[in-house]
């Protein structure tokens, strides 16, 4: 208790001298790594690996964001948080930016005082069942057993959807995706929802994932993204930017491998701008001139994380769907870097 | 000091006086508390007010809009918060009764068998207490529930009495009674035997201090609770009707049913709790002197009296206090069902609702303050049983 | 008995007091007469031995065969497990997990230190009679700042004596130690505070400690965890926040100061009234007498107090694993969610159960050790 109370006077010590200061940014700086917030362990989207180390999809948007003001990916701490913490921390200061599959919602937006920054993954809860019990509709479920997971949005769409199909369930609450998983492989529920992607990644470490297959229904939207705390627009910005930045790359074909070729070779205005060689958008963000060219050298560019995390070589084995470019077929759409 | 005079202290700076310093000392703790709170109070408002987490009770008016699987009063995705609440306390404390029952029932086995003089019997009972006590409970929870998922698929029931009642990973399926015309005079009946018991009991005290004749007031008082409602169905035509569970789709339909994640967090709680009981119960039989036995004995008391008449009560007293701390930790510890997803206060209203409503602060408020409430009231039943069976000092 | 043995042979006549020990009649020595005294003495007692050997008939041997006989030992993943028992290859592929968490494998030795500053400290509390007390028992003082630094480091950077390791990192049965240990630690003053508080004749005083005791004690831990983990951030300014592991260690210390106060009065009650009149008497005030006179020896009757208060303590840090911490039982859930080692959720759970019931039994032994030892010195 000791060093607790001396670490509570440090705290309130270090609080009353930087608790004046202007921006999370410069904050960050000072302290020289960005807190970000992630999951307390997701396949795909951010768990730590064998070596302890976090990766995922939305760790990347982490190493991206250390990569635009730092220029060095690595120069990132991880808070892993619960979903039942997770805004708490972001109010607090304990975190600087929460990149952990949040679903954009109106009251989240504008209730709950948080900016999300754009959209990183469009997702919707979907239900994965065996094949063996036959069933090719989630219209067919009536009377099933439901494994969920507590203190989502997830709980009250699947209510939601029952209700309006007049048919009834057995909700199984679960408090972690690997519960979830354990009791569903137990067979103590027919069917197991959360967000479509959450479930080819509970899939892939089935023991046998072709057992199992995704009901074709899709009962909600679910627009994941990253959010920071209301009212410091300049570290928002900086947030927004570097997830357009990744889109942005994507679509104009820049890569981790071409990055720095481009930035010396290119001709075209629009890339010049994205990596440094034109412009002041870096200086206008209060970022190094070469940020975005960081952000795609060391994480890659949207495409880039997606295969790497997602994408059809991982055992996740997602496909691009809405996530593809708006070329391509999908809505991913970054608004234009001028 | 020797040469001190003994007029007593002298009247000097009042910052030497103890009763002045206790004054000052209370009143800046006082103040240090006040001052705790109100900054706790003032860095709350302003946090909740940059959320926009609007601070009040507004939020157990609003649908809750999920699904509870287990629920002893009627509820719906679309019922309140308030009512969320409800379910969630009587879930609580269904199962800490439940718990509390059987773990009395178990320990008090397990506690004399402690001191049975067969060997094999008193070192079996001593490793279970060992055992049990010495792991986690939530450990002891998970695996409990870890060994029913693994029981058969609904389809695969394992099934017994006659096909009315049906085991299986999902939960153990029973006929539920139902009412029919007529019910009302059973209930009537079961309620004059509730009545008349205790009445008798008393008078039948009375006359034994007065006659020292004795009536059988324990098989009395079965017969009566057994017997009226009995009598009272057979007038009536027995007015029950069954509803059968039946396999209909995936699970089961109909009838009652005791789900999985209640079966293994009450029995987990009972044979841990028991654990503790039966080492409380063991201490005080052995705390009641052996030259109690032999005197009864010797004032030719049968043995089963002797246990009933001069062991136990005395026995009770040491027994008691001890016991009354396990009901309260069983209580506090039925919290843990939200490991496994058993719909009790903690994990519905203090889990779910907490989450969809982002007041943290008034819903951990009130469920601290329902299960502080709960401890009270069983500290204050037992304390009032505990002062009835106290020696009564002339 | 019938028999006709040497000793009751007609004919043998001794004179009074010289006739030979005769032998103990059969059935009453020996390994039958101790199956009959213990065993099989009445009926109900036969009963009993006999529903007790079926038990055991039917618990032990599968279980022995599911651990020992049919296990696999040895492999890379749940597929090398091809025998019906247990896959014991998991606890020893994940070994170090179960033990420290993710801390990073290069500076475990820092965790191996602290073992040994935390056993070294340990020592001079539990046994009086070992050499160098007094010198153990500096380090006994230190172990909070020696603790601290050695696990979770100096700084970060090339010049650090002791790379950062962020308290994420940390798991296993280090997190469940840590908690457990900095929560005794922790809560011994605090609750002797609150026992001389409860036992004050200040009125306010006591009120707020009765108050306090009475209201932890009375609320589950895990209503107190989940206040340190999404209530605590509430309470402080904006841009103040504590580590998560920290915040889940105060409320982990006021909880068990809670039980702790009640342990500790109850050893200031034991001490007999004299001892505070000869206190007074001597000119001694309050904290002169306390410190000098009351303390020493009402915390050396309560030791067993709080080794069974740390018992009930070590076995409560599961609870962590709720607010998302990964203490022991945390790793446990966690390594079978692996894709390689899925399913093997019994094996984990038995293998913590182990190591917590190692812990918990030893210290229960020790504690009744104690009390017996303590029990003799008191007697009079």
């Amino acid at each position: 208790m000791k060093l607790g109370k001396f670490l509570f006077a440090a705290a309130a010590v270090t609080a009353l001298s930087t608790g004046a200061s202007a921006g999370t940014l410069d904050d960050v700086k000072a302290k020289g790594f960005v807190q970000c917030g992630v999951t307390t362990g997701l396949a795909g989207f951010g768990a730590p690996n064998d070596q302890g180390q976090w990766a995922g999809f939305d760790v990347d948007f982490c190493r991206a964001m250390a990569a635009a003001i730092f220029g060095d990916a690595a120069k990132v701490k991880y808070t892993p948080t619960t979903s039942k913490e997770r805004f708490t921390a972001l109010q607090s200061g304990e975190i600087d930016v929460l990149a952990r599959n949040t679903t954009w919602t109106f009251s989240r937006d504008v209730n709950l005082g948080f900016e999300f920054i754009g959209v990183n993954y469009y997702d919707g809860q979907g239900f994965m069942v065996r094949k063996s019990l036959g069933v090719t509709s989630a219209k067919e479920l009536d009377g099933a057993s439901v494994c969920i997971q507590t203190g989502t949005t997830t709980e009250l769409n699947l209510a939601d959807y029952f209700r309006s199909n007049g048919m009834s369930y057995e909700s199984v609450v679960i408090e972690t995706s690997a519960e979830g998983r354990g009791v569903y492989e137990e067979e103590r529920c027919d069917v197991y929802t959360t967000d479509a992607s959450g479930l080819a990644a509970q899939r892939s470490t089935m023991s046998d994932p072709s057992e199992h297959i995704l009901l074709p229904e899709i009962i909600s939207k679910e627009p994941l993204g990253p959010l920071v705390r209301h009212g410091d627009n300049q570290w928002g910005d900086i947030a927004r930017w570097t997830l357009g930045a990744m889109i942005v790359a994507e679509e104009l074909g820049v890569t981790s491998a071409n990055a720095d070729e481009m930035a010396s070779t290119s001709k075209n205005p629009e890339i010049l701008r994205l990596l440094g060689g034109e412009g002041d958008m870096g200086a206008q963000l209060g970022l190094p001139a070469d940020w975005a060219k960081n952000i795609v050298k060391q994480v890659g560019n949207y495409g880039e994380s997606f295969e790497r995390n997602l994408g059809t070589t991982t055992p996740l084995a997602l496909e691009r769907g809405l996530n593809a470019l708006w070329t391509d077929g999908g809505i991913l759409y970054a608004p234009p870097m001028r | 000091m020797a040469t001190e005079t003994i007029d007593g202290p002298k009247r000097g700076s009042l910052l030497n006086d103890q009763r002045t310093r206790a004054i000052i000392f209370q009143a800046l703790a006082f103040f240090l508390v006040v001052v705790f709170f109100i900054y706790i109070g003032t860095n709350t408002v302003r946090n909740l007010d940059a959320l926009g987490i609007s601070t009040g009770f507004g939020f157990l008016d609003s649908p809750a809009g999920y699904d509870i699987a287990m629920s002893l009063i009627p509820y719906e995705a679309t019922n309140t918060h308030g009512r969320v609440f409800f379910v969630g306390l009587f879930n609580t404390l269904s199962v800490a009764i439940a718990g509390i029952f059987a773990a009395t029932i178990l320990g008090v086995v397990m506690g004399v068998l402690r001191l049975s003089k067969n060997w094999l019997v008193s070192k079996l009972v001593y490793w279970y207490v060992e055992i049990l006590r010495n792991i986690p409970l939530l450990l002891q929870i998970l695996f409990w529930y870890a060994v029913l998922i693994t029981l058969p698929h609904p389809k695969q029931s394992i099934v017994f009495f006659g096909e009315t009642f049906h085991l299986n990973k999902r939960g153990l399926y029973m006929p539920e009674p139902i009412a029919g015309d007529g019910f009302g005079l059973i209930v009537v009946a079961l309620v004059v035997a509730l009545i008349i018991v205790p009445i008798m009991s008393k008078m039948a005290k009375k006359r034994q201090e007065a006659t020292g004749q004795t009536f059988p007031v324990f098989w009395t008082s079965v017969a009566l609770i057994l017997g009226l409602p009995l009598l009272a169905a057979a007038i009536t035509g027995f007015p029950v009707t069954y509803d059968y569970a039946e396999l209909k789709g995936f699970n089961f339909k109909g009838g009652m049913v005791l789900r999985p994640e209640f079966v293994a967090l009450w029995f987990a709680l009972t044979v841990y709790t028991a654990a503790f009981i039966a080492e409380i119960v063991r201490a005080g039989i052995q705390a009641v002197s052996h030259g109690q036995t032999e005197a009864a004995f010797s004032l030719g008391l049968k043995p089963s009296w002797t246990t009933r008449m001069i062991i136990l009560p005395q026995a009770l007293r040491v027994i008691v206090p001890p016991l009354t701390s396990q009901y309260l930790n069983l209580t506090k510890n039925s919290s843990l069902a939200i490991a496994i997803g058993y719909p009790d206060l903690v994990s519905t209203f203090g889990g779910t609702s907490l989450n969809q409503t982002g007041q943290a602060i008034e819903i951990i408020m009130i469920t601290m303050l329902v299960y502080l409430s709960i401890s009270l009231l069983i500290s204050m039943m037992m304390n009032y049983y505990n002062k009835r069976i106290a020696l009564v000092e002339r | 008995m019938t028999d006709v043995t040497p000793s009751n042979a007609p004919g043998q006549h001794y004179p009074p007091g010289q006739h030979p020990d005769l032998p103990p009649p059969p059935g009453t020595v020996g390994f039958v007469g101790w199956l009959k005294t213990n065993l099989f003495s009445s009926i109900p007692n036969s009963i009993l031995t006999i529903l007790a050997l079926y038990l055991l008939y039917s618990a032990i041997p599968p279980i022995f065969f599911w651990a020992f006989i049919d296990a696999d030992f040895e492999g890379a993943s749940r597929t090398d497990c091809a025998s019906a028992g247990a896959c014991w290859a998991l606890i020893d592929v994940r070994f170090n997990q179960f033990l420290y968490g993710f801390y990073p494998p290069d500076e475990l030795w820092r965790v191996y230190a602290t073992a040994l500053v935390l056993i070294l400290a340990v020592l001079p509390v539990l046994f009086d009679n070992i050499p160098f007390r007094k010198l153990l028992f500096i380090n006994t003082a230190l172990l909070p700042i020696t603790g601290f630094f050695l696990l979770s480091g100096t700084g970060s950077g090339q010049d650090a004596l002791l790379q950062t390791v962020e308290t994420p990192q940390w798991g296993g049965l280090l997190l469940t130690m840590v908690i457990g240990v900095t929560g005794i630690v922790a809560s011994l003053p605090i609750g002797v505070a609150l026992a001389l508080g409860r036992r004050s004749n200040m009125p306010i005083v006591r009120a707020m400690c009765v108050t306090f005791i009475e209201f932890v004690r009375g609320v589950p831990l895990i209503t107190i965890l989940f206040m340190s983990s999404v209530m605590v951030p509430l309470f402080l300014p904006e841009g103040v926040n504590f580590d998560k592991l920290l915040r889940c260690l105060i409320g982990v210390s006021l909880f068990s100061a809670a039980y702790m106060a009640e342990v500790i009065r109850g050893g200031l009650q034991a001490i007999p009234k004299g001892q505070y009149e000869a206190a007074a008497a001597m000119g001694l005030g309050f904290w002169k007498m306390m410190y000098f006179i009351i303390l020493p020896q009402a915390l050396r009757i309560v030791i067993p107090g709080i080794v069974n208060t740390f018992i009930g303590l070590f076995k409560d840090t599961s609870l962590v694993l709720i607010i998302g911490l990964f203490d022991l039982l945390g790793i446990a859930k966690t390594v079978v969610t692996d894709a390689n080692w899925i399913g093997l959720i019994h094996e984990s759970y038995a293998f913590v159960a182990v190591i917590y019931w190692v812990f918990c039994f030893g210290m229960s032994r020790y504690s009744i050790w104690l009390e017996a030892k303590l029990h003799t010195g008191h007697k009079r």
